[in-house]
C-alpha cells in the first residue's frame, strides 16, 4: 500500500537510476529520450491509479492527497510535453544529451516531491534537488560565438537562488524558533496565535521568498532575462513552466499559514503583485529577443498568481491553481512554436516569426492562441483565469488591485499583439516553408484545444482544484 | 428567470443561429479548395439568414420580455449561466446581422484573391460572435463574445488589408481592448453586488450613486469607443480605410452597433441615475460629433475616409437619440442603427465595387464615372441620398424621429443637431457629383465595365430595404416598441427629479 502511494516517484527514481548508467556508455540522446518519455508516463499512469488515495509517509514529513497527485500530474504532463516539443535538442553536443536527461528528471523527482512535502526540512531538500539539477541543465548549451552566455547565465542562476535559497533558510529558522516544530500541520495553529508579532510576519515572507523567486516574481525576478535568454530553448520552455507549478502549490501550502488574518501578509503580497505585473508587463514592450520577452511576461503572470495568493481564501487558491495550469499549456504551446521555429536551436528575435503564417499556418495559429490567451483574450483559458482571478481578488476586497491587473492586460496585450502582427504580416519573405512532423502537428493542435477547451469549460477543473485545495487548509 | 419567456418551438434557434456558423467555419477548414469554400460560406451565411426569419415572424411584440429564450448553467462555481434571449432592441440587429453576412461574402467573391478559405473562416467567426453578443443576457458570455470578435476582424484587417494594414489593426485592436479592461472589472463589481451575472437581473437594482457613475464610466469608455463617439474615433478611419471590403461593411454596419446596442442594453436600465448625471455631457458629445463628423467629411478625397467620418456623424444621431431618454428618441435611435447599418454597408460595397476595377480610393481616379456605369451611379445615388436622410428613404424616418424625440426635451441642443444634416447633404452631393459627371477633365474611364450580375444582387436587398424603411417603417418599429417604453420606465425611476438638474446645464 505504501508502495503504491510513493509509486510514481519510485519510477521516476528507478528510472533515473537507469538514465545515470546511460550515460556511463556511448548510448544517443534519442535512446534516452526514448527512455526518459516511458518512464515519465509510466509515472503519470502510476499517479492516476494513485490519485484518490491519501496517506502519509517517512514520518508525516511526506503527505500524499489530493493536492499533491493532482499536482504530480501536471508537473509530469508539463514534462512529457517538453520533451516531445523538444525532441531534437538542437543545441546541445549529442554526447550531453543523455546527462541532460537524467538531469531534467531528477530536478522534476525534486519538483514531484515538493508538492507532498509538508515538512520545512523536506521541503528545502526537495526544492534544492530540483533547483541544481536546473542549474546544470543551463550550462549545457553550445558555445555561440565565443561568448560563453550560458556560462553567465549559469553563474547568475546559481548565485540568484543560492541567495534566495538562504533567505528561505533564515525564515524558516524563525519559523522553528517561533514554534519549536517543522511541521506544517503544527505550524499552522501555533503561527497563528503569533500573527500579530512582526517576527512571525518575517518568518513566513522570508519563507515565500524561495518560491516567488521559482515563481519570479518581483523582487527575486532579476534572474529571469538573462537564463531566459541564456539557456537553450528546450530548457527555458521547462524553467518557464513547470517549476512554476510547484511553486504555487507551495506559495498556496505557506500562504495557507497565514490564513485566515494575516494582514501584514497580504500587504506585502499584494505590493509584490503590483509592482511585478508593472515590472514585467512594462519592460517586455521594448524587448526583441523572443524568450527575453517571454522571461518578462512571465513576470508579470507571475503576478497575476498573486492576485488569487492575497485573498487568502480557498476560493482564491483554486483560481490561482486553475491561472498556473492554464499558463502552464500556453507558455509551452508558445514555446513549441520558438523550438520548431529555430533551425538550429540559436535565439530567436521577434522578427524571425516574420512570414510565419505563410511558412507553417499550424505554427503561426498555436503562436496566435498562446499569446492571445497571455494577454487574456476570451474564448481562451488566459481569460477565464484572469477573469477568475480578478473576481475572487475583488471579492476580497482589493478592488485597487484588481483595477491595476487590468490595467496591465491593457498594457500587455501590446506586446502580445505585436508578436502576432509579425507572425501574420510579412511582405516580400525569402525563408522556405517549414515541414514540421506528424507528433508537432498532434501536439500543437491539442494545445490549441486544451487552451480552447480550459477557458470555455473550466468547470471540472475548478471543482477537482476546489477539492484539492480543501485537503490541506 | 421571469424575464424570460423560454424557446417553444421545439428546437433552440438561437443557439442554432449561435453555433452554425462556428460548426460552418469548422466544415470549411476541412474543405479542399478555395471556390468550395466561397460557395459553402455563402451557403451557410444564406441558411443562418433563413434560420432568423422565425424570429421576426414569430416574435410577440406585445411583451417587452425577453423571447425564444434559453437557460443552462454553464459554470456554477460563479454563477455564470448560458443564457440567450432576444426582445426588441436586439431583434432587428439580429435580423440585419444575417441578412449583411451573406452580402459579404457576395460582395467579397473576387476582391478577396489570397487566402480564401481563411477569409471565409474569419467571417463566419465574425458572424457567431457578433450574434451572440446581440442575444446573450449573461454577462460573461457576453463579454468573451464581445471580446473573442477582435481576433478575426484583426485578422480581416492585418492579413487581407490596405498598404497600412499593420498600423490599422494595431490601433484598432488596443482601442476597443484598452476601452474593455475597465468594463470586465465593472462587471465583476456588480457580479459581488447582486451575485448575479444575469444581465436583466442586474437591472433595476438600487445601487449607490457612487457606485452607479464608476460604472457608468466603465461602461461608457468600453462603448463609446465602439460606437465611436467623438474624442475615442480616431481608431474608425484608419480601420475602415485599411480593411478589405466586407471588412469595412461589418465594421460599419455591425460592429459600431454594438457601442449603442452596450449604450441601451447596459448603462440605461443598470445605471439610471448616472445616465441622468451624464446626459448633458453626452448630448453635447453627440452633436460635436454629428458637426465634426460632418466637417471632415467635407475634406475628404478617399472615398472610404469620407465615409468613415460620415458614420461618425451619423452615430452622433444614435447617440442623441438614445440620451435624450424619451420614445420617440430612442425608437428612432434603433432604426437609425439599421439604417445606418443598411444605408452605409451598401456605400462600403459601393466604393469596393471601383475599388475592384480600377485599384484606388481617390474620389478623383472615379470622377466622371456616370456615362460608363449608368447601373453603379444608380445604386450610388439612391444610397448617397438615403445617407443624407432624403424624404422616402430610411435615414429620413430615423433622423426625423431622433429630432423630434430631442426637440421635445432640449431645443437648443438639437438646433445645433441641424447643421449636421445639411453637412451630410454637402458632402454626399460633392461626392455624387464628382462620381456621376465629374469636372470637364475627368480621368479615362472607358475601361470600366458596369456591374455584373454578383454585384447587383449584392446591392439589391439593400436598396429594398432602403425603401421599405423609407416608405413603410411600421412593421421594424411595432416589435421596438413595447421594449422601448420598458426601457424608458426602467430609467424614468428618476427621470422626473433629475431631469430637473439637467435643464440647469442645458437648456
Amino acid at each position: 500500500m505504501d508502495l503504491m502511494l510513493f509509486a510514481p516517484e519510485l519510477i521516476l527514481l528507478l528510472g533515473s537510476l537507469v538514465l545515470f548508467f546511460i550515460t556511463t556508455g556511448q548510448a544517443s540522446g534519442n535512446k534516452a529520450r526514448a527512455i526518459t518519455l516511458i518512464i515519465t508516463f509510466a509515472s503519470i499512469v502510476a499517479g492516476l491509479s494513485s490519485f484518490c488515495m491519501t496517506g502519509s509517509l517517512f514520518f508525516d514529513a511526506y503527505k500524499i492527497d489530493l493536492f499533491s497527485q493532482s499536482f504530480k500530474i501536471i508537473i509530469l504532463m508539463g514534462l512529457a510535453a517538453v520533451l516531445m516539443l523538444g525532441s531534437e535538442l538542437k543545441d546541445t553536443a549529442d554526447e550531453i544529451r543523455p546527462e541532460y536527461y537524467l538531469f531534467l528528471l531528477m530536478s522534476v523527482i525534486g519538483l514531484v516531491m515538493l508538492v507532498s512535502s509538508v515538512e520545512l526540512l523536506t521541503i528545502f531538500i526537495a526544492l534544492e534537488l530540483s533547483s541544481y539539477s536546473l542549474y546544470i541543465l543551463v550550462p549545457m548549451r553550445d558555445d555561440r560565438g565565443g561568448l560563453r552566455i550560458q556560462m553567465e547565465s549559469a553563474i547568475k542562476y546559481i548565485i540568484f537562488g543560492a541567495v534566495a535559497t538562504g533567505i528561505m533558510l533564515f525564515g524558516m529558522s524563525y519559523m522553528f524558533g517561533l514554534t519549536g516544530t517543522t511541521y506544517l500541520v503544527d505550524l499552522l495553529p501555533r503561527l497563528h496565535q503569533l500573527m500579530d508579532s512582526p517576527a512571525a510576519i518575517f518568518a513566513i515572507a522570508m519563507v515565500l521568498g524561495g518560491f516567488l523567486f521559482k515563481l519570479a516574481a518581483f523582487p527575486f525576478h532579476s534572474w529571469v532575462p538573462d537564463v531566459y535568454q541564456g539557456a537553450s530553448n528546450e530548457t527555458t520552455a521547462f524553467i518557464a513552466s513547470v517549476p512554476k507549478v510547484a511553486a504555487v502549490a507551495l506559495l498556496i501550502r505557506i500562504t495557507a499559514l497565514a490564513t485566515p488574518d494575516g494582514q501584514g501578509i497580504v500587504t506585502l503580497l499584494t505590493i509584490l503583485a503590483i509592482c511585478s505585473m508593472f515590472y514585467g508587463n512594462l519592460v517586455a514592450l521594448v524587448q526583441t529577443d523572443l524568450k527575453r520577452m517571454l522571461g518578462f511576461s512571465g513576470i508579470a503572470h507571475a503576478g497575476y498568481v498573486l492576485l488569487g495568493l492575497v485573498t487568502l481564501r480557498e476560493t482564491g487558491y483554486v483560481a490561482s491553481i486553475y491561472y498556473i495550469i492554464g499558463y502552464l499549456v500556453m507558455n509551452l504551446a508558445g514555446f513549441l512554436v520558438i523550438c520548431k521555429l529555430s533551425q538550429k536551436g540559436e535565439n530567436l528575435v521577434v522578427n524571425d516569426l516574420s512570414g510565419l503564417h505563410k511558412r507553417s499556418p499550424l505554427l503561426a495559429l498555436t503562436m496566435l492562441v498562446s499569446m492571445l490567451s497571455m494577454a487574456g483574450i476570451p474564448p481562451f483559458v488566459g481569460f477565464m483565469g484572469k477573469f477568475s482571478l480578478m473576481t475572487e481578488a475583488y471579492r476580497a476586497g482589493h478592488m485597487t488591485l484588481v483595477i491595476m491587473a487590468a490595467i496591465n492586460t491593457a498594457i500587455a496585450i501590446y506586446y502580445y499583439l505585436s508578436i502576432v502582427r509579425i507572425t501574420y504580416s510579412s511582405t516580400t519573405d525569402d525563408r522556405p516553408n517549414l515541414s514540421i512532423g506528424l507528433t508537432t502537428k498532434v501536439l500543437s493542435i491539442s494545445m490549441i484545444l486544451i487552451i480552447i477547451l480550459l477557458g470555455i469549460l473550466p468547470e471540472k477543473i475548478i471543482q477537482l482544484a476546489t477539492q484539492a485545495v480543501r485537503t490541506i487548509l | 428567470m421571469e424575464f424570460l419567456i423560454l424557446n417553444d418551438m421545439g428546437f433552440p434557434i438561437l443557439s442554432a443561429l449561435l453555433f452554425l456558423p462556428l460548426v460552418g467555419a469548422l466544415v470549411v477548414l476541412c474543405l479542399p479548395g478555395e471556390n468550395l469554400a466561397k460557395y459553402t460560406t455563402l451557403l451557410i451565411t444564406i441558411a443562418i439568414a433563413g434560420l432568423s426569419l422565425p424570429l421576426y415572424t414569430k416574435f410577440d411584440s406585445t411583451t417587452a420580455k425577453y423571447q425564444f429564450g434559453e437557460h443552462h448553467s454553464w459554470i456554477s462555481s460563479l454563477n455564470i449561466n448560458y443564457t440567450l434571449g432576444v426582445d426588441g432592441i436586439s431583434l432587428l440587429l439580429i435580423l440585419m446581422t444575417t441578412l449583411i453576412m451573406p452580402l459579404c461574402v457576395l460582395g467579397s467573391w473576387r476582391y478577396i484573391d489570397k487566402r480564401v478559405k481563411e477569409f471565409m473562416i474569419c467571417l463566419l467567426l465574425m458572424e457567431a460572435s457578433m450574434l451572440g453578443v446581440f442575444m446573450s443576457l449573461d454577462f460573461v458570455l457576453f463579454y468573451i463574445l464581445w471580446e473573442a470578435m477582435l481576433i478575426p476582424m484583426y485578422l480581416l484587417i492585418l492579413v487581407w488589408g490596405g498598404p497600412r494594414k499593420i498600423y490599422a489593426a494595431t490601433k484598432f485592436f488596443l482601442y476597443t481592448l484598452a476601452g474593455s479592461v475597465l468594463l470586465l472589472v465593472a462587471i465583476i463589481a456588480l457580479y459581488l453586488t447582486q451575485g448575479t451575472f444575469s444581465i436583466p437581473d442586474l437591472m433595476g437594482q438600487q445601487y449607490s450613486m457612487t457606485f452607479q457613475i464608476l460604472v457608468f464610466i466603465a461602461f461608457f469608455l468600453a462603448f463609446a469607443i465602439k460606437v465611436p463617439m467623438f474624442p475615442f474615433h480616431t481608431w474608425l478611419p484608419a480601420a475602415h480605410v485599411e480593411a478589405p471590403t466586407a471588412g469595412s461593411v461589418i465594421l460599419a454596419s455591425i460592429l459600431l452597433k454594438m457601442g449603442t446596442y452596450g449604450f441601451l442594453r447596459f448603462c440605461l436600465p443598470i445605471t439610471p441615475d448616472a445616465t441622468i448625471y451624464f446626459m448633458p455631457y453626452i448630448l453635447i458629445l453627440s452633436v460635436v460629433g454629428i458637426l465634426y463628423g460632418g466637417f471632415t467629411a467635407l475634406a475628404q478625397q478617399d472615398m472610404k475616409k469620407l465615409i468613415a467620418y460620415s458614420s461618425v456623424g451619423h452615430m452622433g444621431f444614435v447617440t442623441l437619440g438614445i440620451f435624450v431618454l424619451n420614445q420617440s428618441g430612442i425608437e428612432g435611435a434603433i432604426l437609425q442603427m439599421i439604417n445606418h447599418g443598411v444605408t452605409t454597408g451598401a456605400l462600403f460595397f459601393c466604393v469596393g465595387m471601383v475599388y475592384e476595377r480600377n485599384h484606388s480610393r481617390e474620389l478623383d481616379k472615379a470622377a466622371g464615372l456616370g456615362k460608363y456605369m449608368p447601373i453603379y451611379v444608380t445604386f450610388l445615388t439612391f444610397f448617397s441620398l438615403s445617407s443624407l436622410a432624403f424624404p422616402g428613404t430610411n435615414s429620413f424616418v430615423g433622423e426625423f424621429m431622433i429630432l423630434v424625440g430631442s426637440f421635445t426635451d432640449h431645443k437648443i441642443i438639437s438646433a445645433f443637431a441641424i447643421p449636421g444634416a445639411v453637412l451630410a447633404a454637402a458632402y454626399m452631393f460633392r461626392m455624387l457629383q464628382r462620381v456621376v459627371w465629374g469636372r470637364p477633365k475627368n480621368p479615362d474611364q472607358s475601361g470600366m465595365s458596369d456591374l455584373n450580375i454578383r454585384e447587383i444582387v449584392t446591392l439589391s436587398p439593400l436598396l429594398y430595404f432602403v425603401f421599405w424603411i423609407g416608405l413603410s417603417p411600421e412593421p421594424f418599429l411595432k416589435v421596438l416598441h413595447v421594449s422601448v417604453t420598458h426601457l424608458i420606465s426602467q430609467v424614468g425611476v428618476a427621470t422626473s427629479n433629475v431631469a430637473a438638474v439637467s435643464k440647469l446645464i442645458i437648456p
